[in-house]
């Protein structure tokens, strides 16, 4: 028990980076904002902000000893504005003073002019003046023109989703304290130290061997400390770096809410055709992507969308375009489901309006147009152990979906004042970084000579319980009691170069270079227990529940005697290892290739209740069939689930972003944007694994689970649009989420 | 140097010269280096930072849960303040074990407040029932779990530990006993008594000093400046506390705070329906704090209960040079945060009459959230009914004008009258002419009107159920 992180936390003993604080000469740095979306810097005077009382030091953009640069896929990100600021947030200058609070004062004593420039916040008015971010990409298969014709319906409309605020309870936090000879260590809350490290060198002008970067847990992230925990990181260095002190950056709620990246607004065009069996024939889309002021992950999140433009259903013709939009907001970033749920959004969409034209309940189109065995994507790849049909079949029977529908109906027959919907959400997504490169992770595994075990990995604890699921892969590799492993902090000096814990594959890719590594010990340790009990080989030996087996016989070699006999045997007792996802690429020339090592399945079943009176909305129970492999740990597993689902509710129903026409976020606190709270987080949540479900692809035949559950929250939507239809039939329905309290009741008064 | 201030944290008898306005939070993590109280956002809406706070109240110690990011240090002095590490024994506690065993906890950062909020339950509640341990959690968020593990160990817990909770005579013996509150807290009324008698007379405060009745909205507005200012705590000051008959009326002391408001059995006796509205204001933690003083002189147009005292006819009662001024809360707010207060005169009380025959009320809101949410409209409706007719009427409204709203022509108009859905109708019509919504991140002034009139004809409908119907909407 006490090696689990939870029993720290219930007792508050967890340490996260802001409850570090025993550096002596510790200072505080806060960033100063851009007041104005676009303008050129006029004047930038620091001097009277230098004396306030207990500064230290104000930086700006010429104070950087390296490269003033922070962009990762695009090099268009300043980590302090120079010459231009490009959105409401953007860092101009840096404070470092005795407290966090003479920091922000002294900030206040900066003198910024700014020449306001025009700022375009529209994603589609950027496309049509060209602002992108990089080209348009398009994935095609078949051919939607010569489609068209043979459509016995053709839908077309708009759908448009808003932004997410990640609301991780713990904000954005660093501290960096430089060392002897040159050297800085780097405590960052960051999901990528290895990004962290390589921006920190960039900026600073050293190499990244003297850059330290540890993590030690993150109070939540789900993305948003993916790519946007490095800026403040990188600031804390600068400051410690030009200072030779230590120096924490926290970034308040206010400033976490304005100054960072979110989930991206998308705007989106489509185009869907059915034959008259109802099968699905074309599908023709075009994302428009809001990705604020600077790449960030834009791209990659736009490729993910563009892999999920068909979700879970089989379409022979499909044209999916995507289009990055360089907006002046604060670059959109990384959440849960990377681009994924933007796509899936538009697609049910369509297929609801789709339904609705041909007097069908929209399940009826879902179910006819799922995936089978074999079945394409339109990027080349074809399914492999297609399990959307056997989790749609398992929710319709085990959540009684013909019982629910009669509730439904039964309800609405029965309230004049308050109507009830259903929808069903299957969701199939892609695991594996899109980009191939990133699929690679290392471990480093020392045995002691006392027959503990230290776990080092590239993986990144934030809530999921990856280290968890590691060490129980280590041991069982091992064949020893978890209780004698102890998981490190992920640091750049143990496991170097690793891939950020993000796109859900942390357990999969950290846990299988922990298994080789583990299993490169065990080899070790066998072929000495073979020499000790005098086997031939190695072939008859294991090492089960701390004892060395022979033939299926326990002997009296134990891991702490054979642990003792390795170490005075000069046999090596610590092993690092590598793991790279075998068979997976992808061809950006041609959109083509197979990206994912494998999908992740399910179905939910989504009720919804609308109060026709006051126009409020009640997510009542979210139900799901979900296909989780075996399961490396259930609890955990079923925790990500019900707490993705609980945000993917959020996201269509309640969160909302909302900006000045100035472009300044004007829902910045939690009073202002509200996330699920306990009493608004649907009652009932039901998720079940799928049994016998082994996943041959991932570690222990075990499946990511982070992300897809996020994609059920979508089913609240049409439930609540099923709801709405219950008022009205004939009246056209919103395709714009969040559907909001104050949409629906608009929607009830429209004569 | 500021004065000294003595009280207890978690074990220890502590003292401090800080500022009294010190954010207690900041006391708890800076200086005492305590970390498991954590900051989410130094606005009382996220519960990571959530103490107890312990008063000795007829020899026990009534210990509440409260946000410590909106409390003055000074409002801890002669108290007891309880960390996690206060609660943390050799093992888990049950509260602990529950939500370890279920999944409750993922991330962690908003664990320890979590565990704070349910201990204060297992304090407090009588019936221990499991929809009342889920309203003492209200104010904490969790980003991660979404909240379905968290109530699987709120439900393990209770079944685990109600019936030995509920047949023991002494609560905090019991608690103690199940390893839920550690060995040293039986010991803490006698400890808080001796403080207590040896602490210095407190100066009074002088003529600037900031006046602080719950500090839930006022450190969120100024919480950087006010650890610099002098502070007077209304809820140490006599006669600003307290729910009293007099004279055919109920007084509420100003710094009376809604929890209290909603444990009044007075008030319960009177106005039945009370304690359920007031459930929707805040969250458990913040209505701890929170007065009905603060809340009327914060004069937010959309003060829930500024809105709900409105409706309730209250009336309300100024101190100053000595004497008290009264006047209709009604005629208190004067436009956008302008009051009816003269220079040297503070909200005492406001005071509800009693009526003969009871006080038909309802009220409504609406936000984005139905729960810890600020409105987007509320709305209250008191009646007073002589047989089929409606002898006096008092309808209020937030978030559609510059102050809580008093809709006097649409109150008028009720008197007199019988229900009706065309009474309904042509009233909502008169109020609507009464209010001036504007567009906000609450919503757009269209949003809100329709809103409104759609709490209106709500209120007729909860109060005169069978009266009026669906169809009849105005």
């Amino acid at each position: 028990m006490k090696q689990n992180d939870i029993y720290f936390h219930a007792r508050g003993e967890s340490l996260f980076t802001d409850d570090l604080d025993d550096f002596p000469g510790l200072l505080h740095a806060a960033a100063l904002p851009s007041p104005l979306a676009h303008g050129r810097i006029a004047r930038l005077d620091v001097e009277a902000a230098r004396r306030m009382p207990g500064v230290a030091a104000v930086f700006t953009a010429a104070d950087i000893p390296g490269e003033n640069q922070i962009g990762g896929i695009i090099p268009d990100e300043p980590l302090l504005a120079d010459r231009e600021v490009h959105f409401i947030g953007q860092p101009v200058a840096l404070a470092a003073a005795a407290t966090p609070l003479l920091a922000r004062r002294a900030l206040a004593a900066v003198e910024l002019e700014i020449e306001e420039l025009p700022a375009v916040l529209d994603p589609r008015q950027a496309a049509a003046e060209n602002l992108l971010i990089s080209p348009a990409r398009t994935f095609a298969c078949g051919d939607v023109e010569q489609a068209w014709p043979a459509c016995s319906l053709v839908v077309a409309g708009r759908v448009d989703s808003g932004g997410q605020e990640h609301l991780y309870l713990e904000t954005q936090a660093a501290v960096a304290v430089p060392g002897e000879k040159d050297t800085l260590r780097v405590i960052s809350a960051t999901q990528s130290p290895a990004v962290v490290q390589r921006i920190t060198a960039r900026v600073l002008g050293m190499p990244m061997s003297q850059v330290a970067v540890e993590v030690f847990r993150l109070g939540g992230a789900f993305g948003g400390k993916e790519d946007q925990a490095t800026a403040w990181a990188v600031l804390a260095a600068l400051a410690a770096r030009r200072l030779r002190r230590p120096v924490k950056l926290v970034l308040n709620r206010g400033e976490d809410m304005r100054l960072t990246g979110k989930r991206h607004p998308y705007s989106s065009d489509f185009k869907i055709g059915l034959d008259g069996a109802g099968r699905i024939l074309a599908y023709e889309v075009t994302y428009y992507q809001n990705a604020g002021a600077a790449a960030d992950l834009s791209p990659a999140i736009l490729e993910r969308t563009l892999f999920h433009a068909t979700n879970s259903y089989r379409i022979p013709n499909v044209k999916a375009t995507g289009i990055s939009c360089r907006t002046h907001l604060p670059p959109f970033t990384a959440f849960r489901g990377f681009g994924g749920p933007q796509a899936m959004f538009v697609l049910e969409a369509a297929i609801f309006q789709a339904a609705e034209k041909l007097g069908l309940d929209a399940a009826a189109l879902q179910e006819k147009n799922l995936l089978s065995e074999g079945d394409g994507f339109p990027y080349g790849q074809k399914v492999k152990n297609c399990r959307a049909r056997r989790c749609w079949d398992e929710a319709v029977s085990s959540f009684d979906l013909a019982g629910a529908r009669a509730r439904v109906r039964a309800f609405n027959v029965a309230n004049a004042l308050s109507k009830k919907g259903l929808a069903l959400m299957p969701v199939c997504f892609g695991i594996s970084f899109t980009s191939t490169h990133l699929n690679q992770a290392g471990a480093l595994v020392h045995v002691y000579t006392d027959g503990s075990v230290s776990v080092s990995s590239g993986a990144v604890e934030m809530g999921q319980g990856v280290n968890n699921k590691i060490l129980r892969v280590a041991a069982r590799t091992l064949g020893i009691s978890q209780a004698r492993l102890r998981m490190e902090s992920t640091c750049t000096q143990r496991v170097a170069n690793t891939s950020p814990t993000a796109a859900s594959t942390g357990a999969d890719l950290n846990g299988r270079a922990v298994e080789l590594a583990c299993a490169e010990i065990r080899r070790r340790l066998l072929r000495l227990a073979a020499e000790k009990l005098s086997s031939a080989d190695a072939a008859g030996l294991a090492i089960r529940s701390e004892t060395v087996w022979l033939n299926g016989a326990a002997t009296d070699l134990t891991w702490g005697k054979l642990v003792q006999a390795a170490y005075f045997g000069r046999v090596n007792l610590s092993a690092q290892a590598h793991y790279a996802t075998p068979g997976i690429h992808f061809d950006r020339t041609r959109e083509k290739g197979e990206p994912f090592a494998y999908h992740v399945f399910g179905t939910a079943i989504v009720e919804a209740t609308i109060d026709g009176l006051r126009g409020t909305c009640t997510v009542d129970s979210v139900r799901a069939v979900h296909d989780a492999g075996s399961s490396l740990n259930p609890l955990a597993d079923r925790g990500q689930a019900e707490g993705g689902i609980v945000q993917g509710v959020g996201w269509m129903t309640l969160e909302e972003l909302l900006y000045s026409p100035k472009g300044r976020l004007l829902t910045d606190t939690l009073s202002t944007y509200k996330v699920p709270d306990i009493r608004t987080a649907p009652a009932e949540i039901d998720v079940r694994f799928l049994q016998d479900a082994p996943n041959p692809a991932a570690v222990m035949n075990s499946k990511a689970v982070g992300e897809p559950p996020f994609m059920y929250g979508i089913g609240a939507y049409f439930a609540l649009l099923a709801a709405m239809r219950a008022f009205r039939p004939g009246q056209a329905l919103p395709y714009a989420a969040p559907l909001t309290n104050e949409k629906v009741l608009a929607w009830l008064e429209e004569k | 140097m500021n004065r000294e201030m003595a009280f207890f944290l978690n074990g220890t008898a502590v003292r401090s010269t800080l500022p009294p306005g010190t954010v207690l939070l900041d006391f708890i993590r800076r200086d005492q280096r305590l970390t498991g109280t954590r900051e989410g956002c130094r606005e009382g809406d996220c519960g990571a930072c959530t103490v107890l706070l312990g008063r000795l109240e007829n020899g026990a110690v009534r210990y509440r849960a409260v946000v410590s990011c909106l409390l003055p240090l000074a409002e801890a002095e002669s108290c007891h303040v309880v960390t996690i590490e206060g609660l943390n024994g050799k093992d888990l506690t049950p509260v602990q074990q529950a939500l370890v065993s279920e999944g409750g906890s993922q991330c962690g950062f908003c664990t320890p407040g979590m565990v704070v909020s349910l201990t204060s339950f297992l304090l407090n509640s009588r019936e221990l029932q499991s929809d009342e341990a889920i309203t003492a959690i209200e104010g904490n968020l969790c980003r991660c779990t979404g909240y379905v593990s968290i109530r699987r160990a709120v439900e393990k817990l209770l079944r685990q530990v109600r019936p030995g909770l509920q047949a023991a005579p002494d609560r905090l013996a019991a608690l103690c006993g199940l390893g839920i509150l550690p060995a040293y807290f039986p010991a803490m009324p006698a400890r808080l008594s001796a403080l207590a008698a040896g602490a210095p007379r407190e100066p009074g405060p002088g003529k600037t000093a900031v006046v602080v009745a719950g500090g839930t909205d006022l450190y969120v507005q100024r919480g950087s400046e006010l650890p610099e200012k002098e502070l007077r705590l209304l809820s140490r000051q006599p006669g600003f506390s307290g729910i009293w008959p007099s004279a055919g009326r109920i007084f509420i002391g100003a710094a009376t705070t809604v929890a209290e408001i909603m444990e009044s059995s007075l008030l319960a006796a009177a106005l039945p329906g009370l304690a359920a509205c007031l459930g929707r204001v805040s969250s458990t933690q913040v209505r701890n704090r929170a007065t009905v003083g603060g809340n009327i002189v914060n004069a937010s147009p959309i003060g829930d209960l500024s809105v709900i005292a409105l409706a309730l006819d209250a009336g309300i009662g100024l101190r100053g040079r000595g004497r008290v001024r009264e006047m209709a809360l009604r005629d208190f707010f004067l436009g956008y945060k302008k009051l009816a207060l003269r220079k040297n005169e503070t909200v005492a009380w406001i005071s509800v009459p009693l009526t003969k025959n009871g006080v038909s009320f309802h009220f409504e809101k609406v936000a984005r959230r139905q729960y810890q949410d600020i409105a987007s409209v509320n709305s209250a409706l008191g009646l007073e009914m002589a047989g089929e007719r409606i002898a006096a009427a008092h309808v209020s409204a937030g978030g559609v004008a510059p102050v809580p709203l008093y809709l006097r022509a649409a109150s008028a108009f009720l008197i007199g009258k019988t229900v009706s859905p065309a009474l309904v109708r042509e009233w909502a019509a008169i109020a609507e002419t009464e209010i001036a919504p504007i567009s906000d991140v609450r919503g757009s002034a269209p949003y809100k009107k329709s809103l409104l009139r759609r709490l209106l004809f709500a209120h007729f409908l909860d109060l005169f159920p069978g009266r009026l119907n669906a169809g009849e909407l105005p």
